[in-house]
């Protein structure tokens, strides 16, 4: 089967800082893979290039997304093509309110009554008419991310540190909407490829994913089944890792 | 029976004592060059306007055919072309000229200078001098009629000092709406507007009050408003300017006189060309249990300068509470905006008083957030502009809005 997402030798800086370091990695249509690392590794630095951000220059290497070449193209074309991020900490946006945003965003082919049980089903509706992510507790924020993603229905999705700032009730609910997005609760629904950032590998006992990765000072370092990763790291910590390159 | 000649005469002698009288704020204003005299005659509906004048009406929110209003007051230069009162609302509401008004009511010796002082510069004291009429409305007790009444202050010609006077007072326990635009319906014409407004809000009465100024490159607008507001009354005003001026200094005040009174101020301002805006409003929260707000937001393009003032005046020995809330973005390099928010407590020991004041660019951050859900980048800068200067106005019919919307997001892109 044809990549979804293919890296070769990929190299970024942040200014002067190189954040990436000759990355390779390949996923499946339908596939999700995590990513494991140290704070500082480059975790989020890889998914902000692969989005696009501007500040994340590519030095060196190549993104193919659904076999096209994407490194050159912006954030809002890659996102047209199929991608789609959640945010670990998205900035607030005061004059734009949810509603808004979800009318904008929404695929057309969703109907009212869909995007108005998903934001019942992710307690949003409170929401609808504040600005994003204006005074949205961490779970809020989480949650406003995956509708957004729902209405917006990329083929592949990044998700940074889902749990981050979320408390253990609230972890639930944001997995469950997880598996919502990628498919995972109806066997008929549209699989979608999925990078799952995670720091403490909560999200791993709501979430099965398929692959995992362990990133550290900008380069993969190695891959397996995630939750055999999950426990090494949580034996031995990124020690192990590091002295394992 | 006419307000009476002795109360006249005082006015002017103030005045006359004020003629040379710098205003605090704002450029000096040689009123010498703004001489010239036209009387129109009346016209029998808003359809036999220029089609000129229909057009700069329109953009400011009037109706020209008059639906979804209680009533209409058009003026243009120093001229009152058209009054009508709604059929429904004879007997509850009354609309005519304020020089009108001074001829048949005595009673206004109480409401007219009676807020704004007349000595306070120059220019009110040019209004009171060579008053060219403005409106006087007027809900009687305990009416609500559901529509805004409409009036249109236009200068059609070069060299014109429109200088009118508006009177609006809100019965006890009534509630009324009022759309002001005032325009130009030739875009290159020199001149001023002086408007002095004096609104009463009785107790337990309500005033809607929204106001949109459309002016050009070689405009001055010198508006002098007080609002005073009793017990239980409620007094919202909504201020919108999104067109070049030359310049513009007004500084309204909402004295919240009585017991429960509140008052809101929302202004938006966006600054083009080399405007000069100074603009500000003021609440006097003097009676117990007031609230007061007030929410600005502005954006300063090209070479504009924009001064934002706020002032929250607590005097009261018993509780109050007001908010003041001032953000601002800069689009240039060659403009300015200054954010003056002032609390003040006049030995107003439960006054809960705060502000707010912010400017900064539009965030980066912000845009790439909007472009990461496959927005581009010129539609994500005017929805975060847009959607910083919306007020959600009542009653300003859609295409208007749009094109509110579409002049913001226009400029907007030209901004990153």
């Amino acid at each position: 089967m044809k990549n979804m997402l293919k890296v070769q030798d990929l190299w970024v800086s942040v200014g002067d800082r190189k954040v990436l370091k000759g990355v390779n990695f390949s996923m499946e249509y339908g596939e999700i893979h995590t990513l494991f690392g140290p704070n500082g590794a480059g975790k989020t630095s890889f998914m902000m290039t692969l989005m696009g951000f501007p500040k994340y220059r590519v030095e060196q290497g190549k993104i193919y997304f659904k076999g096209e070449d994407i490194t050159g193209k912006d954030v809002h074309e890659r996102a047209h093509l199929g991608l789609g991020i959640s945010f670990q900490r998205p900035p607030t946006v005061r004059g734009v309110t949810l509603k808004k945003m979800i009318e904008i965003i929404a695929d057309k082919e969703l109907i009212k009554e869909e995007i108005s049980e998903t934001v019942k089903k992710l307690n949003l509706s409170g929401h609808l008419d504040r600005g994003l992510n204006d005074g949205f507790s961490g779970g809020e924020m989480k949650r406003s991310e995956l509708l957004q993603l729902m209405v917006q229905r990329p083929d592949m999705v990044l998700i940074d540190e889902p749990e981050s700032g979320v408390d253990i009730e609230n972890i639930a609910l944001v997995g469950e909407a997880i598996n919502t997005l990628l498919g995972k609760d109806k066997v008929k629904d549209q699989k979608r490829g999925a990078i799952i950032i995670t720091h403490t590998g909560y999200i791993l006992d709501f979430v099965n994913t398929d692959k995992g990765y362990i990133i550290i000072d900008g380069n993969l370092v190695c891959g397996g089944n995630p939750r055999d990763i999950l426990s090494e790291i949580k034996k031995h910590g990124y020690r192990r890792c590091v002295e394992c390159r | 029976m006419p307000i009476s000649t002795s109360y006249l005469s005082d006015i002017k002698v103030k005045a006359e004592k004020a003629k040379e009288k710098k205003a605090v704020f704002g450029p000096d204003i040689d009123l010498s060059r703004y001489t010239q005299h036209i009387e129109r005659g009346r016209i029998e509906s808003l359809e036999n306007l220029s089609q000129q004048a229909k057009e700069a009406a329109i953009m400011t929110g009037i109706n020209i055919k008059e639906e979804l209003r209680s009533g209409s007051y058009f003026q243009i230069d120093q001229s009152v072309v058209y009054e009508s009162l709604n059929k429904a609302y004879e007997g509850k509401l009354e609309i005519m000229s304020t020089t009108d008004a001074l001829n048949r009511y005595d009673w206004l010796e109480d409401y007219y200078w009676k807020a704004v002082p007349v000595d306070q510069d120059k220019y009110t004291a040019q209004a009171a001098l060579n008053m060219t009429h403005g409106y006087f409305i007027r809900v009687f007790p305990h009416q609500k009629p559901q529509y805004p009444v409409q009036s249109c202050l236009l200068v059609a010609e070069n060299y014109v000092s429109q200088n009118v006077h508006n009177i609006i007072i809100v019965e006890e326990g009534a509630e009324l709406q009022v759309i002001t635009g005032c325009t130009l319906s030739k875009s290159g014409a020199e001149g001023i507007h002086l408007g002095i407004s004096e609104f009463y809000v009785k107790k337990g009465g309500k005033l809607f009050f929204t106001m949109i100024h459309n002016w050009a490159d070689n405009f001055h607008v010198r508006p002098r408003t007080w609002a005073v507001i009793e017990d239980d009354g409620s007094f919202v005003s909504n201020y919108v300017l999104l067109k070049p001026v030359k310049s513009i200094q007004a500084f309204p005040v909402a004295y919240l006189k009585g017991d429960r009174a509140s008052a809101k101020f929302n202004t938006v301002v966006y600054g083009l060309k080399d405007s000069y805006i100074d603009l500000g409003s003021r609440i006097i929260l003097e009676g117990k249990d007031t609230r007061g707000e007030s929410i600005a937001r502005t954006i300063a393009a090209d070479e504009s300068v924009i001064y934002a003032r706020g002032d929250l005046v607590a005097k009261t020995r018993d509780y109050c509470l007001a908010h003041l809330d001032c953000r601002g973005i800069v689009f240039s390099n060659k403009a300015k905006i200054y954010a003056i928010p002032q609390l003040v407590s006049d030995g107003a020991l439960k006054a809960e008083l705060s502000h707010e004041a912010s400017i900064g660019p539009i965030a980066e951050e912000q845009v790439e957030y909007l472009m990461s859900r496959g927005i581009s980048k010129d539609d994500a800068v005017s929805a975060i502009t847009t959607g910083f200067l919306n007020l959600d106005i009542p009653f300003i019919p859609e295409f208007l809005d749009k094109n509110i919307k579409e002049v913001i997001a226009a400029t907007a892109k030209e901004a990153l």
